[in-house]
């Protein structure tokens, strides 16, 4: 018989239908504000009774706290109102201490038998929450220099080493040249080199005192150290971001040389700034004794007397990032100061040197690799340069009094911000090359409420104005449209919080537009029904006819749309890409929607039926 | 509305006026964007911007006067939306503390200034995204053009590429006529519009196609005629929803998606258009005839019996 479906299609279309409900469901459910306590270290979780007091503290404040919950070394405290969020985080963050990281925090509130089969809202795309987008440019040159200068430093010492002259070290884009004072001296090296050294490609040039030799990296080697900086680089910055008390920071590469950082919530662009982007590190040193030659010194003034200066040494005891712990803390005079612990090699290295100079001063150097911008004339046009400088100056300048070891303390520095950062610095890491921002979005919080409210007004509208379209123009079979467009959008939702799509203004812009496209296919079935009922046809000879006869267009024009969906994602970032998974996902349901689910309506409602007229 | 679909139309023969008015519109579209060129949005050009409220409404010229004071070079300020808010342009390139140095400085002022976004593109991320996106719009066109191809008949593809390839040139040369700011949404707005007016030109074509099997008239033009008529009420019931959606997203939906929208409405139309004019009149210009359609007829058993 005609417009019947077998069973298990029915079956089907319901199946769909709830399981797109149940998973579209945790989107009715709002988010709360919360606070979230984070262990800095990862496993050291609050107590009960810490927790408690935390409780009790903020009610005590006046603030209205719904729930608290535990989860491994994350404590998330939810709250009644949004506007409590930040004076719940001071009040928290002045009551714990460093060891743990507070932020505040959007908690979903999807009721548990919902979580448990995975469902979870939409995540919110920063357009529509506030917060920063940075996209930051890693320095593969710098990376390639400094790769080069620690291998210079460790061949010169291997001919050291070896008693073999050299004149002098030039780096110069990939390649390192060693200057000899003749052949058989360049032919010793050469030798000795290549064994330890096989990342090179060896060439020699010129003869007798001009005689050298270039050391040019092979293309592997070059590969593998960008690859090695922008992974370092991306762990360091993790670890910051996670410093920085942000709930569900993003930190990814993009392309072969950029990374985008994403910080939802963040108001304070300023801070965030200056501990993503930050690229300083300490450097150790012993005070220059008065009869050390001046080859062997350098002069530095101090940070915050610049008229100050001293004498260092140019041999480095340890760096920055021999450091594996630090927080800061105020010294009894109430000065800020910061405690470092070193790991096991620097703190051996430390000993070593101290052990021996005690009475001599040691020097704490802050290094800060900066850029600024400088416009030239280049072939009459104004062009902006970015140049890189690096800044050092003293921190602090104290007598050993005793063998240090794997612990201490440095001070000198200027607030206790600066102390506070620098210690996030040296516990997250140092960057493993300089790099750049080369663009920034900041929505406020305010423009993010707003786009939500507009974006869903006008979906509303547009959806309403679309039902009242349908429904005039096509009677019963409107009705079953409409029905069709709700499924839609429920489908839609689903399907995009089940993938973990993030929703943004233009994704919202991508749903309005597949809503309006979505009728299209019924349009096109019912009209083709029109047409074939003019044409003579029986009733349910035309509804079968309509459906089978549109079917090729429906495929042809969605697929064609699809094949551009896809395009737009795979060339797109950010906002495109938003919107081309929302219109894909949009094209996909659609096609369900008009082929199946009206189908079924209307073999349901309307098949197997001896009807002599049919409103539509 | 239902009328329509009983009157013939007679399409084909207005093709010549059809041509006319497309050719002005192109010619008006390419003119503009080689005179005045396209006014590209900071996701384009690279720059700074950054958005500003205030709690009563400033004077555009003391904004400007303030950052100009303060050393800041090509500033641009205009209000966006409501009079409140501001919108401040630099050229210049990007200082880490610019959005804050101009909220502080406007803050000084004395006036309850908040900072509502601000961004930053580097000149280079522009250009990189500049080249991108024409690679991308290129990519789009060429994989379509294959897909209509394997479909249908290799004219068919040509007369549905330049049908695409004239309402996007239409709707970029809308937006350097009138100096719209051409941005990032814009573009996903003009890769939407080829995905929509192909959508139309498929379905007429779908039509034609089918029309051309089964009618026993070797009169092209009739058969044109008929196919369209035939779509006529689908055409314009589709392209009705989607536009009143749009209205809907241009009333509504805000600032940020105002070119968005503005780029798509005139998209639709111009895509409705030139599915009827373009894309089914240029078959004609390529004198498709039914021999073109045999090979399809082997997919189809019955057709053969056809004369």
């Amino acid at each position: 018989m005609l417009n019947r479906y077998p069973l298990w299609k029915y079956l089907l279309v319901l199946l769909v239908l709830f399981v797109g409900l149940l998973y579209a469901l945790p989107n009715l459910y709002p988010e709360d504000p919360a606070v979230q306590i984070s262990s800095a270290r990862g496993d050291l979780a609050l107590d009960a009774n810490q927790v408690n007091r935390l409780e009790s503290a903020l009610e005590n404040a006046g603030i209205a706290v719904k729930a608290s919950e535990q989860d491994g070394g994350t404590t998330l405290i939810r709250l009644r109102h949004a506007d409590d969020q930040l004076p719940a985080r001071e009040l928290i963050a002045e009551r714990v201490n460093d060891d743990y990281v507070v932020a505040i925090n959007l908690a979903e509130s999807t009721p548990d038998w919902l979580a448990g089969l995975g469902a979870s809202p939409m995540t919110l795309g920063l357009d529509l929450r506030g917060g920063v987008h940075f996209l930051l440019e890693v320095d593969m040159n710098a990376a390639l220099t400094q790769r080069l200068e620690v291998n210079a430093s460790a061949m010169r010492e291997l001919l050291r080493d070896e008693r073999i002259r050299y004149r002098g070290t030039e780096i110069e884009g990939r390649t390192l040249t060693l200057a000899f004072i003749d052949e058989e001296d360049r032919d010793n090296a050469r030798r000795l080199i290549a064994r330890d050294f096989p990342d090179f490609d060896y060439q020699n040039l010129g003869e007798g005192r001009g005689a050298a030799l270039a050391m040019t990296l092979s293309e592997q080697a070059v590969n593998e150290i960008q690859d090695y900086a922008i992974n370092q680089n991306l762990t360091t910055l993790r670890n910051r971001v996670n410093e920085l008390g942000v709930a569900e920071p993003m930190v990814q590469r993009q392309g072969p040389n950029r990374i985008v950082v994403e910080l939802p919530g963040v108001q304070d662009t300023a801070a965030a700034k200056r501990v993503v982007g930050a690229t300083a590190n300490l450097e150790f040193r012993l005070e220059a004794r008065p009869d050390t030659p001046d080859a062997e010194t350098e002069r530095f003034a101090f940070r915050n007397a610049p008229s100050r200066s001293a004498d260092l040494m140019r041999d480095v005891i340890i760096t920055g990032d021999s450091v594996s712990s630090a927080n800061h803390s105020f010294d009894e005079n109430g000065r800020p100061q910061v405690n470092i612990n070193l790991d096991g090699t620097g703190g051996t290295l430390m000993n070593r040197a101290t052990r021996t100079n005690i009475g001599r001063n040691m020097a704490v150097l802050f290094i800060e690799h900066k850029t600024r911008d400088r416009v030239v004339l280049e072939n009459g046009e104004e062009v902006v340069v970015r140049e890189p400088y690096t800044e050092r100056g003293l921190i602090s300048l104290a007598t050993i009094q005793s063998a240090l070891g794997n612990s201490f303390r440095i001070t000198g520095l200027d607030s206790p911000t600066e102390a506070a950062e620098l210690a996030l610095l040296l516990r997250s890491g140092s960057l493993a090359a300089p790099i750049y921002f080369v663009q920034e979005r900041t929505i406020g919080p305010s423009l993010g409420q707003d786009n939500i409210d507009r974006g869903v007004m006008s979906v509303m509208i547009g959806l309403l104005l679309v039902v009242l379209f349908m429904l005039v123009r096509y009677k019963v079979f409107g009705v079953i449209a409409n029905l069709a467009l709700a499924i839609n959008l429920v489908l839609l939702v689903a399907a995009m919080s089940l993938l973990g799509a993030t929703l943004t203004l233009p994704g919202i812009a991508g749903i309005v537009l597949t809503l309006g496209m979505a009728v299209d296919a019924n349009v096109l079935i019912f009209e083709r029904i029109r047409e074939e009922l003019r044409g003579g046809l029986s009733v349910q000879q035309a509804i079968h006819a309509g459906y089978e006869r549109a079917f090729t267009s429906i495929v042809d024009a969605n697929i064609t749309t699809l094949l551009v969906a896809v395009i737009l994602f795979s060339i797109g970032t950010g906002p495109v890409k938003g919107f081309a998974v929302t219109l894909s996902l949009g094209i996909l349901t659609s096609l369900f929607t008009a082929l199946m689910v009206t189908r079924a309506m209307v073999n349901l409602t309307h098949g197997g039926k001896p009807l002599k007229t049919l409103r539509i | 509305m239902k009328s329509l679909v009983n009157r013939q139309f007679d399409f084909m023969g207005k093709r010549r006026l059809a041509f006319a008015i497309s050719g002005v519109m192109l010619l008006v579209s390419i003119a503009s964007l080689l005179l005045q060129q396209l006014n590209l949005g900071l996701d384009f050009t690279g720059g700074t911007l950054v958005e500003v409220r205030y709690a009563a409404a400033p004077t555009l010229d003391a904004v400007r006067q303030t950052l100009e004071d303060a050393g800041f070079r090509d500033v641009s300020v205009q209000t966006f939306g409501a009079a409140t808010e501001v919108l401040i342009r630099l050229q210049q390139a990007f200082d880490a503390e610019v959005g804050n140095q101009v909220v502080a400085l406007l803050r000084e002022g004395g006036s309850g200034v908040d900072l509502v976004r601000a961004e930053f593109v580097g000149a280079q991320v522009g250009d990189q995204l500049r080249d991108q996106s024409g690679l991308g719009l290129l990519v789009a066109l060429g994989i379509v053009m294959l897909y209509v191809a394997f479909r249908f008949q290799y004219k068919f593809a040509i007369g549905a590429l330049l049908a695409l390839i004239h309402d996007v040139i239409i709707v970029v040369g809308a937006f350097a006529l009138f100096q719209w700011e051409f941005d990032l949404t814009v573009l996903a707005a003009l890769l939407a519009v080829i995905g929509y007016s192909l959508n139309d030109t498929i379905v007429v074509y779908d039509r034609i196609r089918e029309t051309i099997r089964t009618s026993r008239i070797d009169d092209m033009p009739a058969i044109f005629n008929e196919a369209i008529n035939l779509t006529l009420s689908r055409t314009l019931a589709t392209s009705g929803t989607t536009l009143l959606v749009l209205l809907a997203l241009l009333v509504l939906g805000g600032d940020m998606i105002h070119y968005f929208s503005i780029a798509l409405i005139i998209g639709i139309v111009v895509g409705t258009f030139s599915s009827i004019y373009v894309s089914a009149a240029l078959l004609l210009a390529v004198k498709l005839n039914r021999e073109d359609l045999i090979p399809a007829k082997k997919e189809d058993p019955e057709a053969e019996e056809l004369p």
